[in-house]
């Protein structure tokens, strides 16, 4: 007897942990890992200002993000690139209509081995590094020293706007290496003495050297005063105009505490 | 009394040939599905175009298509891994079942069987942070992550495949050979070199093209510590992008039913084409050197 009702309360307190989960809203986020620490930051910031709403985060890259939701199978769709028009005709004929909010600035810095002394480099230098026409550090003012190309791989919108404006559309060498996320690329940087990478400006730590472009270090002030040259929009996607918790999420991006929390991850803020 | 009998008997053979079914079922369906997804992409490019083709290039618009520095890449490394595997866990394996003491073979065996539990994201991880500097430094070489990385993170992940299965079949060759050879006054090391290995050959070639397959599918390990780089090494110290590390590292973008999608599904067909021959292969060797009884050494 004790046991069945032991049974029956458990049953009764799955059941409570059922309909309290189903009440609780949720909200998923997925995509750009350039994104990804600005999103973890709203995302928990936002959980404490409405704790009904579950907030579920994961990276993947831009192309990821998007793909989600065209698939449906996000709510917001993080991006450091802008929706391509292939990307666009495939939400329509599922008729979907991806609307893009742009909620911080963001600027691609390459970065070096803390041990190497090259501290500038061009754009055409950046550009001739990674069609593999400069080999050697020598040529650009460094050690006598083979040049390691690390890109990111081609699902990444870091990979994406680094073509756009370094490489002028040009391909990247093939013996360069490829690293799915900025995580792994500062790992592979910071064991790497020959190495060259790029990554976001939020994921620069200590284990690996900014190298300035054009003489512009890439900071936040030159990249909101427009003179650093390797700077874009980070995005975030919602299935047509956003309704319920999306839409009191996107609205608490762009306040001023969501903002704070953009700068906070290492972005730049909007305004 | 009887009847019934007949009826249990009949109905777990029922039970049994349907569970078989649905098994094998399922199999079928998924390669039906793989080269469904697959071949569309020949319709852009031909297979010999694709197979033999130098240039990866997915994402570039006009697109190309080449995997074969993808194919050589998988083959090196599983190749290379295979020389360091094969010996390290045959041997293993001799000594586990021929001389080790039981105590010791007690000891040994489990800490083999570890490294098979072992995650491969945990040895990828190791091969990134720890074994990539230290080729660095011990070489003098640019790049940490490269074929020779990937190779060495394959063999410890296919050796314990190797190792228990050959241990598996050296422990079943019949204890009637071992005193046979020995009262005919061979040493042990001509018992276990001339009798006890050949009579398990087919169970140690079977465990070592398990262990290839193992590492010619594996994901990822070459995702981590190959360096990613679509081209033909020119070294072994060169980066390398294999198979399987493409398809993980690319599905995530490419668009639902696009081109990028149909190739790294073609790639999958590859890959399973391979993995294929390999166990056809394990299978006609197990065949040949089957041990049929004593009398056929």
């Amino acid at each position: 007897m004790l046991r069945k009702t032991g049974l029956l309360f458990i049953a009764l307190a799955f059941l409570c942990m059922g309909s309290g989960a189903a009440s609780a809203e949720r909200l998923s986020i997925n995509g750009s890992t350039t994104v990804l620490p600005a999103a973890q930051k709203l995302a928990e910031a936002f959980m404490k200002v409405r704790p009904d709403v579950t907030v579920s985060v994961a990276g993947g890259g831009s192309g990821n993000g998007i793909k989600a939701i065209i698939d449906g199978t996000t709510h917001v769709g993080n991006s450091s690139r802008f929706i391509r028009n292939s990307e666009v005709r495939m939400a329509v004929e599922k008729d979907t209509y991806p609307v893009p909010f742009r909620i911080a600035l963001d600027c691609i810095v390459p970065v070096v081995h803390p041990g190497n002394p090259v501290n500038d480099l061009t754009i055409d230098q950046l550009r001739d590094m990674y069609t593999g026409k400069i080999r050697n550090w020598k040529e650009v003012g460094g050690r006598d020293m083979r040049v390691v190309v690390i890109s990111r791989d081609s699902s990444s919108g870091t990979f994406e706007s680094w073509g756009d404006l370094v490489m002028n559309k040009e391909r990247v060498v093939p013996s360069a290496l490829t690293v799915p996320s900025n995580g792994g690329l500062v790992q592979a940087i910071s064991t790497t003495p020959g190495a060259i990478g790029y990554i976001a400006l939020g994921y620069v730590n200590k284990d690996v050297k900014i190298v300035s472009v054009d003489g512009v270090m890439g900071s936040e002030e030159n990249t909101i005063s427009g003179r650093y040259p390797i700077s874009r929009p980070l995005f975030m996607f919602t299935r047509g105009w956003p309704e319920g918790v999306t839409l009191d999420f996107i609205n608490f991006v762009f306040s001023k505490k969501g903002q704070e929390e953009v700068k906070a991850a290492g972005s730049i803020s909007v305004y | 009394m009887a009847v019934l009998r007949n009826r249990t008997e009949k109905a777990i053979h029922w039970l049994f040939l349907s569970i078989a079914m649905v098994s094998i079922g399922i199999l079928v369906l998924i390669m039906f599905f793989l080269f469904n997804e697959g071949l569309p992409i020949f319709k852009t490019v031909t297979v010999q175009e694709f197979v033999l083709g130098h240039y990866w290039y997915p994402t570039d618009d006009p697109a190309d298509y080449g995997i074969f520095p993808l194919i050589v890449a998988s083959l090196f490394v599983t190749l290379l891994s295979a020389v360091i595997s094969i010996p390290l866990g045959v041997m293993t394996a001799v000594y586990l079942s021929e001389i080790a003491s039981r105590r010791v073979a007690e000891l040994v065996k489990p800490v083999v069987e570890l490294l098979a539990a072992l995650p491969s994201v945990v040895i990828g991880f190791f091969g990134m942070v720890l074994v990539g500097p230290f080729l660095q430094k011990a070489f003098g070489i640019p790049i940490g992550l490269n074929l020779f990385n990937a190779s060495l993170m394959l063999a410890f992940m296919s050796i314990p495949t190797i190792c228990s299965i050959a241990e598996d079949a050296l422990y079943s060759v019949p204890n009637s050979l071992r005193e046979a050879s020995l009262a005919l006054g061979a040493t042990e090391l001509e018992t276990i070199v001339k009798v006890i290995v050949p009579a398990g050959l087919s169970g140690i070639s079977t465990a070592i093209i398990l262990g290839m397959s193992r590492a010619i599918g594996e994901t990822m390990v070459v995702l981590m510590v190959a360096g990613g780089a679509a081209m033909l090494p020119g070294s072994i110290f060169d980066p390398v992008r294999p198979m399987p590390a493409s398809i993980a590292s690319e599905m995530a973008e490419a668009p639902f039913r696009g081109e990028h999608y149909h190739a790294l599904f073609a790639i999958g067909i590859v890959l399973f084409l391979f993995t294929m021959a390999f166990n056809l292969v394990a299978d006609q060797i197990a065949q040949r050197y089957k041990q049929s009884g004593e009398a056929s050494l």
